[in-house]
């Protein structure tokens, strides 16, 4: 049982989740039709991709991993503004939020 | 060191003028577009004199040691080699300079060609001056000259071949001038089509003349023929012939003359000057140029005879019943044509130029002498209403005259001294050129009935037509008519001893001068052997049958003008045949033109064109429709698919690069085979 505590975990495990993550965004990126859905399962892919950049990190002793999940992060925080003014803006106009309706540029 | 003799300007003097008149003719005032016109070949004319004038000062005729490649040599002999220092053509063994050539040939044919051409641009300024396109009329007519200048001037065989052609777009252009017209456009397209024909011969001659001799060089070739006496017959003969064919389109003769009465759709100046003086005598230069080609080969030089004594007999008959005046002097060119092939057949080369020379003339007069009677009664060219027009055109009269004693060969005129030059040699050539000669004779004594038949019926009787004059023949077409009526006096007297005086007029035709010249450029005359007595012999029986031929005529239309169609119809048939020329038109449309056409209508359209081009665009078409109907599906305008395409996409790589594709499939044959060898 000790042995179970002062072990790592095996970096196969870490990718894994990352992987189960990531796929999860996509499943749900494809099925939902809720536009704030749609932006959680990017954010969800977004954290995924950062899950598996801090393992490799770690794994190989690179800093530079790390700073790229920063970088993803302030990008995604950005996104998370903008596009939830989008989504806003288009509830406003539409009255809808189902991606199938919202297909046209023009509002 | 002497200064050289411009060659290049020759052709490129008409050029510039072409070029003027139309780029810009259209914008120019008329006076301006007529000093172009007449500026071009009258300064191209003045450089050839020049040229002819500092050869004979500096008085180097003898042929001088000149190679094709090194330009010209010592002094100013013949022949006098211009060449462009650039090659022209060069592949391999393949040479092909950009040379011109002055030698006795192409100098007396020079002369010709732009001394006729600018008389007739000066007539030209008279006769097209009512005419919309007289801009168009000159610029072609100054391009006409360029490319006739260059055939002549060339030294090769292919810069020959760029003239010819050159020539025969103009002709094409000038013929089918008044291109409303149906049958203009109609007979410059034969004249072109027919030509083409020739021009096949010509090019496959030319193939041969490379694979056989490497060069297309006349005096290289001239060269290697004479090196090895082997060269007799054979692939030479080939050569001739295909040369011959080539002549023959260009030169009207049988039977590819078809195109040349048709084309006297053109203004009646370029029939003159392309389609009786000039362009359609092109086929006896090249004969002449190319010589030593026919006289290593017997057999094609007696096609060329026979050739040129059938065409001279076929045509004059045709010119018997013809009653458009221009038919009339079309059916002429092409048998006068027949003589000088049947000079260059019996290998008297220098006969057969000087007929060229003089028919220039009085063909060119005859032409523009019809010109103007067209020009004064309002367009009508039928004879039969014509009549009496002596004492309204008294000039074309008196100059008509004289053109018509001299083509039917009346002494002093110069037909008299060619055509007897031609028939002399043809006599001397043993038995066959006895019977040449018959032919020629029987010729000359239809060629004297049919011009004075034409000349009783347009100038002599009642007036049979409306025909008042319309206007009165300026200047500018009397004067060319005035110089020509001299020219075919006087040509003739070049061939003349200068010493032997009027009497040895009959016994002229040793012909010292005229051939002697041209000698070094077309070799010596065949008439050897004959005795003054001969010559004045064959002279009289000539003379004698141009006097029946006359007296025929008078019978016929002055005296008792009942008699041709009395005769006509006692023989219809005959007059029928006559009439409709033999029916060669109609046998060439009934076994090549109808051919043509079903198979081009049929099968090229039909089945070609329709069915297997048509059908292939179709099915590619359909091909394209089918797989964009097929695509289109995919192309559905929903966000999520094709974010699920991409998703599907980026996996399928995924798996691609991630997985050991080839450890897997090792392992799976290596399962398999344990399997099997168990």
């Amino acid at each position: 049982m000790s042995s179970l505590l002062t072990q790592e975990v095996p970096i196969a495990w870490y990718l894994l989740l990352s992987a189960a993550l990531f796929s999860l965004g996509v499943l749900g990126f494809l099925i939902k039709r809720n536009l704030i859905t749609v932006f959680m399962s990017i954010e969800l892919m977004l954290n995924a991709v950062n899950l598996s950049f801090v393992t490799f990190a770690h794994q190989w002793h690179a800093v530079k991993g790390q700073i790229f999940v920063f970088f993803v992060m302030m990008v995604a925080a950005a996104e998370a503004a903008v596009g939830l003014a989008i989504i806003i803006a288009v509830f406003r106009v539409r009255a809808t939020l189902a991606v199938d309706r919202i297909d046209l540029m023009k509002l | 060191m002497t200064a050289p003799l411009n060659l290049w300007l020759i052709p490129l003097l008409p050029f510039a003028g072409f070029l003027i008149n139309g780029i810009l003719g259209r914008r120019l005032p008329k006076w301006l577009v007529t000093i172009v016109a007449l500026l071009a070949p009258l300064a191209s004319f003045a450089v050839v004199l020049s040229d002819a004038v500092s050869i004979y000062l500096r008085g180097t005729i003898q042929a001088a040691p000149a190679c094709a490649m090194c330009g010209p040599g010592p002094g100013f002999g013949f022949p006098y080699v211009e060449t462009c220092p650039q090659p022209w053509i060069d592949l391999g063994a393949l040479h092909i300079d950009f040379s011109f050539v002055l030698d006795q040939l192409s100098l007396v044919m020079l002369l010709v060609v732009t001394g006729v051409g600018f008389l007739i641009h000066v007539y030209s300024v008279g006769y097209m001056s009512h005419d919309e396109g007289y801009a168009r009329y000159f610029s072609y007519l100054n391009l006409f000259l360029f490319f006739m200048t260059v055939l002549v001037l060339s030294g090769n065989a292919l810069l020959m071949f760029v003239g010819w052609e050159g020539v025969g777009m103009a002709s094409y252009l000038l013929i089918g001038f008044w291109f409303q017209k149906n049958s203009a456009a109609d007979a410059g397209k034969k004249a072109f089509i027919v030509n083409r024909i020739g021009d096949f011969g010509f090019l496959i001659g030319m193939f041969l003349l490379l694979a056989n001799f490497g060069t297309l060089t006349f005096t290289e070739i001239a060269a290697k023929l004479g090196q090895d006496p082997g060269w007799q017959g054979g692939v030479v003969t080939v050569i001739a012939l295909c040369l011959l064919l080539g002549a023959a389109g260009k030169s009207a003769q049988l039977p590819l003359h078809v195109w040349l009465p048709d084309a006297m759709e053109g203004p009646t100046p370029v029939s003159a000057f392309i389609h009786a003086a000039t362009m359609v005598t092109t086929g006896v230069y090249m004969i002449a140029r190319t010589h030593v080609l026919f006289d290593h080969s017997p057999f094609a030089l007696s096609v060329v005879a026979i050739v040129g004594a059938v065409t001279a007999i076929f045509a004059a008959t045709i010119g018997l019943v013809q009653n458009d005046i221009k038919r009339v002097l079309a059916y002429s060119t092409i048998s006068q044509l027949g003589y000088m092939f049947l000079g260059c057949g019996v290998a008297a080369y220098s006969a057969a130029i000087f007929h060229l020379v003089t028919h220039a003339f009085f063909k060119a007069l005859l032409f523009l002498a019809a010109g103007s009677v067209i020009h004064a009664i309002g367009g009508e060219q039928d004879l039969r209403r014509m009549g009496g027009l002596w004492k309204k055109l008294p000039v074309t009269f008196a100059v008509t005259t004289i053109g018509v004693l001299a083509i039917a060969g009346f002494p002093p005129f110069a037909g008299f001294f060619s055509k007897d030059a031609i028939l002399y040699a043809a006599y001397g050539q043993g038995a066959n050129g006895k019977a040449l000669w018959f032919v020629g004779v029987v010729t000359a004594l239809l060629t004297s009935f049919y011009m004075f038949r034409l000349w009783y019926l347009a100038f002599w009787g009642k007036p049979r037509g409306e025909s008042a004059p319309h206007h009165s023949t300026p200047w500018s077409m009397l004067g060319p008519l005035v110089i020509f009526a001299l020219l075919s006096i006087c040509g003739g007297w070049i061939g003349i001893e200068p010493s032997g005086g009027l009497f040895n007029m009959f016994n002229w035709i040793n012909m010292e001068r005229f051939s002697g010249f041209l000698a070094p450029a077309v070799g010596a005359g065949a008439a050897e052997g004959g005795s003054a007595q001969l010559e004045f012999t064959l002279s009289s029986a000539a003379v004698g049958v141009a006097l029946l031929g006359w007296l025929l005529a008078h019978l016929f239309y002055r005296q008792k003008s009942r008699l041709p169609a009395r005769l006509a119809a006692a023989h219809p048939g005959g007059y029928k045949l006559l009439a409709n020329k033999y029916y060669v038109d109609e046998f060439y449309g009934a076994t090549v033109v109808k051919p043509l056409l079903a198979i081009s209508t049929y099968f090229l359209g039909w089945v070609v064109d329709k069915a297997l081009l048509g059908g292939a665009a179709w099915l590619l078409g359909g091909i394209a429709t089918f797989a964009g109907a097929l695509l289109q599906r995919w192309q559905s305008g929903n966000i999520r698919s094709y974010a699920a395409w991409l998703a599907a996409g980026a996996a399928a790589v995924l798996l691609f690069v991630v997985v050991p594709w080839p450890d897997v499939l090792a392992s799976l044959s290596a399962i398999h085979l344990g399997g099997a060898g168990r």
